[in-house]
């Protein structure tokens, strides 16, 4: 975990309420695909916690949708602005477990933190394939991106206007992965758990306080005992997950 | 170079700065941070006599300046602080520790204070009357006053070290519980707790918390608990630890010129993890800054 100063090169719009910005920055805290940031605004008390969607070093980037005046805030700023955030937050995606074909499902606000994942594990030799699920298609985002690191890409809406008509998980093969790593709403999460054949590896989404594990304002129960979604999470385990 | 160094009940402080219980664990995340032995103390999470889970998620609501809370004493026992919470956050601090205690009977507080008295680690008896996020307990004992003279005497009798009653903002007159707490023999009182609040989800029409209402933190509350200090610093001769809301050296300052002797440093630190290193390096640089020498010397000072 660490705290720094980024600054704001890029902020621009992918779809309608959804920005993608690149940071300059410190990137080092940041461990691997899944983690979070907490990113400390004007006039807000709290910190907003985005999920990464890529980082290297030197530089960060979020996708972020508009949700509340915080993300509103964000999506006004120029290059340039800088901003205090906190990085290397969380316990992301284990990589070790993917198996050959591994599955990664992202739905909506889901979909960035996938991005990172699929291409840390193309470069180790393996054969990701990616779903992203968006209500309609005018909200689609990052599918270009996927498919410039060499995965294949199915997109389902949930009004059939692009692609797979319905649910991800209406898009999800029978068999023929080796493992799921998934993010995006609960329900979501639920359905694929309900659906998927092997393991995986679910992040959730909590309101948080501090987001780095100090004042238990996101606990989840697991089969393994008493978790916070902003430090032993946001990714969970299949088998330890209580619905 | 000036001084920072203050004493409660005969524990000496280096400086007047502790992290309020609930916003800091057991400090271990801290220290992820900093180095926190530059605390002057630290107040550890809400201790009850049976592990708690705490209320359902979502637990936090922000607000405009602050926040809302419904965590709900959210721990692991008295038995398991003290034979590994405690242990585990002296392998890296060895500055004052405020064991801080809630409960649901007389029996309770009454068990789980002489445990955490007993404990080598613990230099002080915070007796947390005052959480608003627990239902038939916490709160509840601390807006009678006759309970709280219970509550007070009874811990008194079984504790050696310094007892010190967390004090709810949420009464009608805090000077009168504050008059209980000293009548009951405590040693010091800390005030104020959360002040209980609610926020609603416009769009789906239901309370954002499903606690329903929480305990408000924060700057906003600051002027509330300066208030309050004061008035029972005017009113009864106990030292008194100050806390809502505070965020600054300065403003740990204008707490301590109310009346306080030392100051928590609560839901600052979610927002800065640095939040009390920083207020720690300021304060002296502050205290040139207005002329203070000693900052003992500037307790109650406003009066």
């Amino acid at each position: 975990m660490k705290r720094g100063l980024f600054t704001v090169e890029v902020n621009e719009k992918l779809a309608p309420g959804t920005f993608r910005m690149v940071l300059a920055g410190d990137t080092s805290a940041i461990t691997g695909p899944g983690q979070f940031v907490n990113i400390a605004l004007e006039g807000k008390f709290l910190r907003r916690p985005i999920s990464v969607c890529d980082y290297a070093e030197g530089s960060l980037t979020i996708v972020y949708k508009v949700v509340g005046k915080g993300t509103e805030q964000m999506s006004g700023m120029t290059a340039g602005t800088v901003l205090d955030i906190l990085t290397g937050l969380g316990n992301g995606y284990d990589l070790d477990k993917s198996g050959q074909t591994p599955l990664l499902i992202g739905g909506g606000a889901g979909v960035p933190p996938m991005y990172n994942l699929a291409r840390k594990l193309v470069s180790q030799g393996k054969q990701p394939s990616v779903i992203l699920g968006f209500n309609k298609a005018e909200e689609l985002f990052l599918k270009e991106e996927f498919e410039a690191l060499g995965v294949a890409v199915t997109v389902a809406t949930a009004d059939g206007s692009l692609g797979v008509k319905g649910f991800v998980t209406d898009a999800m093969p029978a068999e023929g992965y080796t493992h799921i790593y998934t993010c995006g709403p609960e329900p979501m999460l639920k359905a694929i758990y309900d659906k998927s054949v092997t393991s995986g590896q679910f992040s959730f989404e909590e309101r948080m306080g501090c987001g780095f594990g100090a004042c238990m304002g996101c606990t989840c129960k697991t089969k393994y005992g008493n978790k916070r979604i902003c430090r032993e999470g946001p990714v969970l385990e299949k088998e330890e997950i209580i619905w | 170079m000036v001084k920072t160094a203050v004493s409660l009940s005969g524990i000496q402080l280096e400086n007047p700065v502790i992290p309020a219980s609930g916003t800091f664990g057991f400090g271990y995340e801290f220290a992820e941070w900093y180095d926190i032995n530059c605390l002057g103390a630290i107040s550890v999470k809400g201790t009850t006599r049976e592990p708690r889970f705490g209320n359902p998620a979502p637990r936090i609501a922000e607000t405009p300046g602050g926040m809302l809370n419904a965590v709900g004493l959210q721990n692991p026992g008295i038995d398991k602080v003290v034979a590994e919470e405690l242990p585990r956050l002296r392998q890296i601090y060895s500055k004052p520790i405020l064991a801080n205690i809630s409960g649901f009977s007389m029996d309770e507080f009454v068990e789980c204070c002489a445990k955490a008295d007993a404990s080598p680690h613990t230099n002080i008896i915070e007796v947390n009357v005052s959480c608003p996020n627990v239902h038939h307990g916490g709160m509840s004992f601390g807006t009678d006053p006759n309970m709280v003279y219970n509550v007070t005497k009874s811990v008194k009798a079984v504790c050696h070290k310094p007892v010190y009653v967390k004090l709810s903002p949420n009464v009608t007159d805090i000077v009168s519980i504050a008059k209980a707490c000293k009548e009951g023999g405590a040693d010091g009182l800390s005030l104020i707790n959360t002040l209980m609040g609610m926020r609603l989800d416009i769009k789906k029409r239901k309370p954002i918390l499903a606690n329903l209402t929480g305990g408000l933190s924060g700057p906003a509350v600051f002027p509330v608990a300066v208030r309050m200090i004061w008035q029972v610093y005017e009113a009864v001769n106990l030292p008194i630890i100050g806390m809502g809301g505070v965020q600054s050296a300065e403003d740990v300052i204008e707490m301590m010129l109310a009346g306080a002797t030392a100051v928590q440093v609560g839901a600052a630190n979610l927002a800065n993890p640095y939040a009390c290193k920083e207020i720690i390096d300021n304060l002296p640089i502050v205290m040139e800054r207005l002329g203070i020498q000693d900052i003992k010397e500037i307790i109650g000072g406003a009066h």
